[in-house]
């Protein structure tokens, strides 16, 4: 008798006690994932690629044996530092909208003799592809820490900014889904992965911000491109083209969007 | 990029030296399947010395256990700026790559 009362006290206090530590724990766990994110970073691969990245910008290659030196992206010739937090933006010498890889690959193309066509067939991680994966990754690291400050000013930027925003909140496919279903709400995740509001300053500039990011579980440097390729496969989409005008405009409105908020952490690591 | 350009920094507080190592291997374990089927031979860093102005300071051995491009980081008694902290490694496949740097 008196035992079971014993066990009956025991058992409410355990609960009394299990009650009030569950949000604690989770509050935990978040840090304890920060912390791991933080010891990760530390050694990031992704340097590997930006030193890559940087030799390769300087190497004369190609059937016209030129280097990058040149190349504007949108900064004036040749200049890099802060270019990658200014894209996507408009070029009058190419009349459209470009955001850092299709850049490149008119560069590739004027500068190097490299087909710009050739190289946006090329699957990714291959040949090419290779390349870019490094020079992105170079790029993006000279504007680390930097804030977004993609401009609005001409109309073409106006226009991809609002085709963007389209294509954002566009639902369709078998699953009827769009970017806004799984980006457009605070606090959602998908099995451990927070994902980022991304109609949200702060959270477009942390997501947005963080790619090209080098993919631990596949030991791949992942561009943008590939970044968005892949939000469409998720979403059983068509693949599009490599640097068609959606994935810019996509990225013009993401960068809008990221505008002033947070650094630019890019390359970042990704699980 | 199997054997590219390690990516080493050495930083030293007066008494001990940190040295953080960024190795670019493919690090296959021989247990992975290519797309049609056949087994990946394994690669990987079998041996990785560490040593300060030609003294050993770190010997280690690595298996297929390893991550794809392995990061390092270990810290030594002594070292003053300016000296040099060299690192090599070799794999099964008999390949070796070794980087220096100079202690900040």
């Amino acid at each position: 008798m008196k035992g079971s009362r014993y066990a009956v006290c025991l058992a409410t206090s355990a609960l009394a006690l299990m009650l009030p530590a569950t949000p604690a724990g989770a509050d935990e766990t978040a840090e304890g994932i920060a912390r791991y994110r933080e010891a990760l970073a530390d050694g990031n691969p992704a340097e590997l690629w930006e030193m890559q990245g940087e030799e390769l910008w300087r190497t004369a290659r190609g059937p016209k044996n030129g280097t990058l030196e040149k190349c504007d992206l949108g900064q004036g010739p040749g200049v890099v530092k802060g270019a990658f937090v200014g894209l996507p933006r408009y070029f009058a010498d190419t009349g459209r909208v470009q955001d850092l890889e299709s850049r490149l690959l008119t560069c590739m193309e004027t500068l190097q003799g490299i087909p710009a066509d050739e190289v946006a067939k090329t699957p990714f991680g291959k040949g090419e592809q290779k390349n870019i994966e490094a020079l992105v990754a170079w790029i993006s690291a000279e504007s680390r820490g930097m804030k977004f400050n993609v401009p609005m000013q001409h109309p073409e930027e106006r226009r991809m900014y609002e085709i963007g925003k389209r294509v954002f909140n566009y639902r369709s496919g078998p699953h009827d889904f769009g970017c806004v279903t799984c980006h457009g709400e605070d606090g959602k995740r998908i099995r451990l992965q927070d994902l980022p509001n991304l109609t949200k300053s702060a959270d477009a500039a942390r997501g947005f911000g963080a790619w090209p990011a080098y993919r631990v579980s596949s030991g791949e440097l992942w561009s943008m491109q590939r970044r968005l390729n892949d939000c469409f496969r998720q979403q059983r989409f068509p693949y599009p083209l490599y640097g068609s005008e959606v994935t810019v405009a996509l990225s013009t409105y993401l960068g809008v969007t990221a505008n002033g908020a947070g650094e630019s952490t890019a390359p970042a690591i990704k699980r | 990029m199997a054997a590219g350009p390690m990516r080493i920094r050495a930083a030293s507080n007066g008494t001990e030296t940190e040295v953080k190592i960024l190795m670019s291997h493919d690090m296959e374990t021989g247990q992975r399947k290519d797309a049609s089927g056949n087994l990946i031979p394994a690669h990987h860093i079998t041996e990785i010395t560490a040593t300060h102005n030609g003294r050993v300071v770190l010997a280690g051995q690595f298996g297929p256990a390893v991550a794809k491009n392995p990061y390092l980081q270990f810290k030594f008694k002594g070292g003053a700026k300016g000296d040099k902290v060299s690192v090599s490694w070799v794999d099964n496949k008999g390949e070796k790559r070794t980087d220096e740097v100079v202690v900040s």
